[in-house]
């Protein structure tokens, strides 16, 4: 039985339950002289919270156990792997298996179909018209194993959806016998209620996890084939995508040019968003009318707004081609500057970082106490001077804090790099020639056809590592350094 | 000595102020101030150099060329040797674009014997004039020998050149549109022939190879279920833990955790989530690749945090008063809550929801990775199918070297920013008409 339809019987069980449990719990309240605990309908929801619950997290509970163990099973029923065998590895073969399971559940209703075919010879095409493609090499053997596969499942299916109905109707009367007017049917609901919220907000540790524990395994997984020395302290990247059976090229993975890449284009980027940001900031804080600001703040807030996507577009079709044709036209010749360059990509994303800039730093000038700046007025100094001298010292920490969280945007920013930067691993010192980022390389690395045994792949997780402990060391700093600056003023 | 006696010399008179640098500083104020307006300046000029870029490359995308023809669906080329009651694959595999070819033929005076000048002709017409006679042709098979007036694609050079995006003063080897092929152009557009129209064909075509027959349709219908999954998930789940660690959550290690992680996840950069999504979702879970479901769990996970923040500070803005004033009448925590904290905060929470679907509507990094780099050009019927997103579309086609696709690019473009353009709005209005303050 589905999945889906369970779900609904076992609801409908506990929809059941409300009406009944409310309608008991109203006629008790009615009827007996004692004051209620809880409204009538805390009793329903009560009973409906009994039936449907214990019976979800069976049904969750039994479709994983029951999944890993069919799948054991099956496992053992397949022959021993040996050096000729007709499939190269074991899991592959046992994709098939599942494959040609599902394929062959498509012929059960079928009634134009009496019996299964027992050759592969003549069960393909009897699929292929059902729509099922099977892998060419897949061998006789599997088709009863498939089968046994098919009857497994649905024994096991079979069960769980008893035990869980019997669970649901047993919750249910459960309940209905526990509904008296005394009954504390509220504390009980809100208790549950609250329970939920906590495991919403565990949503957020469990994805944490779910990075650090997914990025961990495949990098383990890439350091048994490649060293942590070629990785870490190599100067070549060239992961060569080796054709099958050409093991005897292992590809370099040098971190190093992708780093350098990364943090150059990033520092570019910066040099440009920082002045940048930052005047626009100081101006808007200090200087400008309420009207100016209320015109400006939110059309710099636009640029936040853009897609990154667009931007690198921008830069593929507007900025790279104009800088190359500039330098064309100073160097009279052919251009110094390469249309994907470090200096494109870190020109673009830094008019992408401008807002990021001036609007965390906007906040911090502005939570600066207004007694430190009528202090400096009010002895004569300029504005200027009461901004250079009193309140840029103490809002330092807070920019720095705010330079650091958007450094680490810089250095995780994607798209932009993608189109403008290219994808030679150079290392170099020239900002007018190409560089690549570790973004950029992961996802060179993960697009396209993959297996997920390869170092070619893998290492787009080492990379991620890489970056997400990168990124996640400057957020911390950051946080760290805003958080105790707050802390002074308030 | 305890006395200063004045020695004589220029005695400095009252009048005259001593000279503490005004000027200079009253000039350094005037650059520091003209700084902060250069500054704001520059923000201003790259986003309007952006916009300008984005809408004079793409404008044109909306209005594609397309030829009146009065075609005929000559029986003799559709199913010569009369089979199609026994094969109904004649019908799918006959030689349509012959049929195109033989009415522009005949509308422009070009000798049907001439195999050169014919194959010019040809040239004029899009390949997509196979699907579209083979679909008026199998919905109406009784239109076979009859004449037809319709309107058929130009090919993506000539939709070049009429625009005006091909440089036509090069050699005539050294561009895709002949000159002959020019001269016809010039013909059938005086004739009312040649027209451009409103390009429908964009927002309801999916990927294909020519730049006239792509369209984004595909990756509309992608990016709209991304956006219900995320909508779907991440509301209730943002809004149940922003509750929780706004009005229940006790100070212990428990909830720093928890809020430690959610500042954090809300600067993880984006890759990094559609690396999980790869070694979770796809790799452990074996949901499908390519599939908006799992493009709208990894947008969620992203999306998480922006909602939480935004719902924490919906909720802190309610003021204590109503939540006293609703435990002091007797309701429970939960029921003061959900009662009368929650419908108070709604708006707020909207306005960051809003906020955060438009930031995973052009998020474009993390859905590379769980392979909706797709060439997809059949809509997906349930979230599981293969899918692509707007801004993957994009990408792709950034990634094409045509000249016509860089427009193509830009028109999608430009309905992205249309589409933030409105969710934004829409937050900022909501803010401004429904927010209370207290």
């Amino acid at each position: 039985m589905a999945w889906g339809l369970l779900l609904t019987i076992i609801v409908f069980i506990g929809v059941v339950g409300y009406v009944l449990g409310s309608a008991r719990a109203k006629k008790q309240i009615a009827s007996s002289a004692e004051k209620p605990h809880s409204r009538a309908h805390y009793h329903g929801w009560w009973v409906f919270l009994l039936a449907v619950l214990p019976a979800v997290f069976f049904m969750a509970a039994w479709s994983a156990g029951s999944y890993a163990y069919v799948d054991r099973a099956i496992s053992e029923r397949m022959p021993e792997q040996t050096a000729d065998s007709a499939i190269a590895s074991r899991s592959l073969a046992l994709g098939m298996v599942r494959n040609l399971a599902a394929g062959m559940r498509r012929l059960e209703t079928d009634p134009a179909i009496a019996e299964v075919p027992e050759s592969f010879e003549e069960l393909r095409p009897v699929l292929a018209e059902r729509g099922v493609a099977l892998a060419s090499d897949t061998q006789d053997y599997m088709i009863p194993i498939a089968a046994e596969l098919n009857a497994m499942q649905d024994n096991a299916a079979w069960i769980g959806t008893v035990i869980a109905i019997l669970l649901s109707l047993g919750g249910a009367v459960l309940g209905l016998r526990s509904v008296r007017p005394r009954g504390r049917a509220r504390n009980n609901v809100e208790r549950i209620i609250t329970l939920g919220l906590l495991a919403a907000s565990t949503i957020a540790i469990l994805t944490t996890v779910g990075i650090v524990f997914s990025m961990l395994f495949e990098t383990i997984h890439f350091f048994r084939s490649v060293s942590l020395s070629n990785f870490f302290f190599g100067t070549v990247w060239d992961p060569r995508f080796a054709a099958a059976g050409a093991e005897a090229q292992e590809g370099q993975f040098g971190l190093i040019p992708l780093l350098a890449g990364t943090i150059y284009i990033a520092f570019v980027a910066m040099l440009f968003a920082v002045p940048v940001g930052l005047m626009a900031a100081i101006y808007m804080a200090e200087y400008a009318s309420k009207r100016v600001r209320s015109v400006v703040k939110p059309l710099l807030e636009v640029l936040a707004g853009i897609p990154t996507i667009v931007y690198g577009f921008f830069a593929l079709v507007t900025v790279g081609p104009f800088l190359r044709d500039m330098s064309a036209a100073i160097a009279g010749g052919p251009g110094f500057i390469q249309a994907q360059s470090v200096l494109t990509a870190g020109l673009v994303m830094g008019i992408m970082l401008i807002p990021f800039v001036s609007s965390l730093s906007d906040d911090i000038i502005t939570a600066v106490p207004r007694a430190m700046r009528d202090g400096s007025l009010g002895l004569g100094a300029t504005r200027s001077e009461t901004i250079k001298r009193v309140i840029l010292p103490a809002a330092l920490p807070g920019i720095v804090g705010a330079l650091l969280l958007t450094a680490s945007r810089a250095i995780g920013e994607t798209m932009i790099v993608v189109l403008a930067a290219g994808v030679a691993a150079n290392l170099t010192l020239n900002p007018f020639e190409a560089m690549t980022t570790i973004t950029v390389k992961i996802v060179n690395q993960l697009t396209g056809d993959l297996e997920f045994t390869s170092p070619q792949t893998l290492v787009a997780f080492a990379l991620g590592m890489t970056l997400f402990v990168l990124t996640l060391g400057m957020n911390v700093f950051a946080l760290y350094i805003v958080r105790k600056y707050r802390e002074q003023y308030e | 000595m305890t006395d200063a006696v004045y020695k004589g010399g220029d005695a400095p008179r009252a009048s005259v102020r001593r000279d503490i640098g005004i000027k200079k500083r009253y000039a350094a104020e005037q650059r520091f101030r003209m700084y902060g307006i250069i500054a704001i300046a520059i923000g201003i000029f790259f986003l309007a150099a952006l916009l300008w870029s984005v809408i004079s490359n793409g404008y044109t995308a909306f209005w594609q060329t397309s030829i009146n023809l009065d075609v005929t669906f000559a029986e003799n080329i559709i199913d010569p040797d009369n089979e199609r009651a026994s094969d109904p694959n004649t019908l799918l595999t006959a030689n349509y674009p012959k049929l195109a070819t033989d009415a522009l033929a005949a509308k422009l005076g070009v000798d049907p014997e001439n195999r050169r000048l014919v194959r010019e002709v040809g040239g004029l017409i899009s390949n997509g004039v196979r699907t579209q006679l083979r679909d008026m042709v199998i919905a109406d098979p009784s239109i076979i020998g009859t004449t037809q007036n319709v309107w058929v694609l130009a090919s993506g050079d000539v939709d070049s050149a009429l625009k005006g995006q091909v440089n036509l003063e090069v050699e005539e080897s050294r561009r895709k549109v002949s000159d002959q092929q020019l001269e016809w152009m010039r013909v059938m557009e005086a004739d009312g022939v040649l027209e451009q129209r409103f390009n429908t064909g964009l927002f309801t075509r999916g990927a294909s190879s020519r730049p006239e027959t792509a369209g984004m349709g595909v990756a509309i219908v992608g990016s709209l279920y991304m956006m219900l999954i995320v909508l779907l998930l991440a509301l209730p789940i943002g809004v149940a833990a922003s509750i929780y660690l706004e009005e229940f959550a006790p100070q212990n290690k428990l909830t720093d955790l928890i809020e430690v992680n959610i500042n954090n996840l809300a600067a993880v950069p984006s890759i990094v989530f559609g690396l999980l999504g790869l070694a979770v979702f796809i790799n452990f879970m074996h949901l499908p690749r390519s599939a908006s479901l799992v493009g709208g769990l990894v947008l969620t996970l992203m999306t998480l945090p922006t909602i939480i923040i935004a719902t924490r500070a919906a909720l802190r803005a309610v003021p204590p008063s109503i939540r006293s004033a609703a435990l002091g009448l007797g309701a429970s925590r939960t029921q003061t809550v959900f009662h009368h904290v929650l419908p108070l905060a709604a708006p707020g929470i909207l306005t960051g929801t809003i906020i955060g679907l438009a930031q995973a509507l052009g998020e474009t990094a993390p859905l590379l990775l769980i392979g909706m780099v797709a060439f997809v050009a059949d809509y997906p019927t349930t979230p599981l199918d293969p899918a692509t997103a707007l801004p993957v579309q994009i990408y792709m086609w950034a990634n094409e070297a045509e000249r016509a696709f860089v427009e193509r690019t830009s028109g999608a473009i430009i309905v992205l920013l249309l589409f933030l353009a409105v969710m934004n709005i829409t937050a900022i209005i909501l803010r401004r008409r429904v927010e209370r303050r207290w």
